[in-house]
């Protein structure tokens, strides 16, 4: 079994005005997709990111705010998934419920190597 | 988490209602000139709760771990509050304490029914026009999305926003309070909810634009805001049960009035086994609840109606006699057309044709009613083919179909004209 990360990436909810209903009916997906998961012993925990954040980069290195990646682009959250293969993997994920609110996922297996002793 | 469970059931329109909730109690800690940032903190509140639980697992009391979460941030707000107002040290910590303990009152369920109440009655100032307490209720008490208000009222979101402003902008400057009223103008206000809480109903209930799942939502939303009057002390009043009978009996009837290629089905077609028996007898129920006190209001009458036909097994066998009385008894409170037009169609079912259509030509204004509003016309031309004039009866009828817009009402009044011999 290898363990994949899930990238979430999409508008915040802020930004999608969601409506209390509209809320409720997102709940009620990822409730679902999370218990399947769950149950096939597949699911290693997520979190959500807040939105607001900072990148460093450069050789100095400069610290700006951000990201101000555009709505589609800015990572939400991630879950870590157990599969055997990428493919099986990529498949699991077509299970998230966001595809409607302009979300998409980023499928990437971990590395591990086993250290010499 | 054993496997094969079925996943968890979020309450049907758990959010809406807690939703609701939240905005009134917090209405009243911040006062209603806050409405804007009580329903941003009420917004971000459920957001937070969602982005949380989507990861890890709701809660298995989700309502009163937001309740919970609002309460711990409305606490935040204050002391930021009392942070910024120039205080001792010592008194910051005095507050400190009792500011829990002050914020914690006001979410305990008495106070929160009182809250929602409140906000009921501010929403539904006689001072606001119909179509804005309308809007406002939707949107504050019930806990709707601005575009899911639009598709219920079938209109749009720039209309819907202006209602929803023009609504807090005469509050603001009128500074009308967050109050149960008392005395006369209790009896008044309560009047204007009932008003309002009833075109919610037939919002839901008449119109045939607007998708099924949403006129359900709405007829459903009038009868449990019925229900939540009738369960505080200054509600339960004789009209609340009555109004809420009424509903009732109408809901029971709610899927046997169209036919799936959107048809209108009268009543004297419906199939009465598709009459939903539970909301019939919650409509007796409620009706013998309402059987108190010394003032006899529309919705006794209209309630009763209702009930006379829920008890007939078929149309033919309605008690017409019994019904006309009634209406003789509404006429008196509600001496409006439409009244007098529903009260000929009872003197026509009586086999009184012809006073049924000297009572509609007798109608103050009839002449305008006929230019304008196809009702008055299909009933009319109806009268007339039954009472042989059928070169009058056509020319109703055609009159009608114009003057109607809805496909359905149309339809029916196409099928009627065909009939004519």
């Amino acid at each position: 079994m290898k363990d994949f990360l899930f990238v979430f990436r999409g508008p915040t909810p802020e930004d999608l005005k969601l409506s209390p209903e509209d809320m409720q009916a997102s709940m009620q997906k990822w409730m679902a997709w999370i218990q399947q998961l769950n149950e096939k012993g597949l699911y290693g925990g997520g979190d959500p990111l807040l939105p607001a954040g900072k990148t460093v980069q450069g050789k100095k290195p400069v610290v700006t705010d951000g990201p101000f990646a555009e709505g589609k682009e800015l990572v939400g959250g991630y879950i870590i998934v157990k599969a055997e293969t990428l493919e099986e993997a990529t498949e699991l994920a077509s299970g998230f419920p966001d595809f409607q609110l302009q979300g998409s996922v980023e499928v990437r297996e971990i590395m591990k190597m086993p250290m010499p002793s | 988490m054993s496997s094969g469970e079925s996943p968890q059931q979020l309450v049907d329109h758990l959010f809406r209602h807690e939703a609701g909730k939240m905005i009134a109690v917090l209405t009243r800690i911040f006062g209603i000139h806050n409405l804007e940032l009580v329903e941003d903190t009420v917004q971000e509140t459920f957001l937070k709760a969602l982005q949380v639980w989507k990861y890890q697992a709701v809660p298995d009391n989700p309502a009163g771990w937001l309740m919970q979460v609002a309460r711990n941030r409305t606490i935040d707000l204050i002391r930021r509050q009392q942070k910024l107002a120039d205080i001792s040290e010592e008194l910051s910590l005095r507050l400190g304490a009792d500011t829990e303990q002050v914020i914690g009152q006001f979410f305990l369920d008495t106070e929160i029914a009182d809250s929602q109440l409140r906000m009921i009655f501010t929403c539904c100032h006689p001072a606001l026009n119909p179509e804005d307490q309308v809007a406002l209720t939707l949107k504050t008490v019930s806990g709707f999305g601005v575009s899911e208000i639009s598709k219920a009222l079938v209109s749009n979101d720039a209309t819907i926003q202006k209602r929803l402003y023009r609504a807090k902008e005469y509050i603001r400057q009128h500074e009308i309070r967050f109050e149960i009223p008392a005395g006369e103008p209790l009896k008044e206000r309560l009047d204007t909810v009932y008003t309002i809480l009833y075109l919610l109903f037939n919002e839901g209930y008449n119109s045939s634009k607007a998708d099924e799942l949403i006129r359900h939502d709405l007829c459903a939303e009038a009868m449990r805001l019925c229900k939540l009057l009738t369960e505080h002390r200054v509600g339960n009043t004789p009209s609340s049960f009555a109004l809420l009978s009424l509903m009732c009996f109408q809901a029971s009837r709610f899927d046997s009035r169209m036919g799936d290629d959107n048809t209108i089905i009268l009543l004297e077609h419906q199939d009465r086994h598709g009459w939903n028996q539970e909301l019939i007898r919650r409509g007796y129920y409620y009706l013998n609840l309402s059987a108190t006190g010394d003032r006899l209001s529309v919705y006794h009458i209209e309630s009763a109606i209702a009930a006379e036909h829920c008890l007939s097994p078929d149309f033919a066998s309605t008690n017409w006699e019994t019904l006309l009385k009634l209406y003789d008894c509404l006429l008196e409170l509600k001496p409006i057309p439409i009244v007098q037009l529903n009260r000929s169609i009872l003197l026509a079912q009586l086999g009184r044709l012809e006073t049924a259509i000297d009572t509609i030509l007798d109608i103050p204004g009839i002449a305008q009613l006929l230019k304008h509003h196809y009702i008055y016309n299909a009933v009319l031309g109806e009268l007339y083919g039954r009472a042989g004039n059928i070169a009058e009866a056509r020319r109703l009828l055609e009159k009608a179909y114009e003057l109607t817009p809805s496909l359905a009402e149309k339809k029916l009044l196409r099928d009627k004209m065909d009939q004519l011999a």
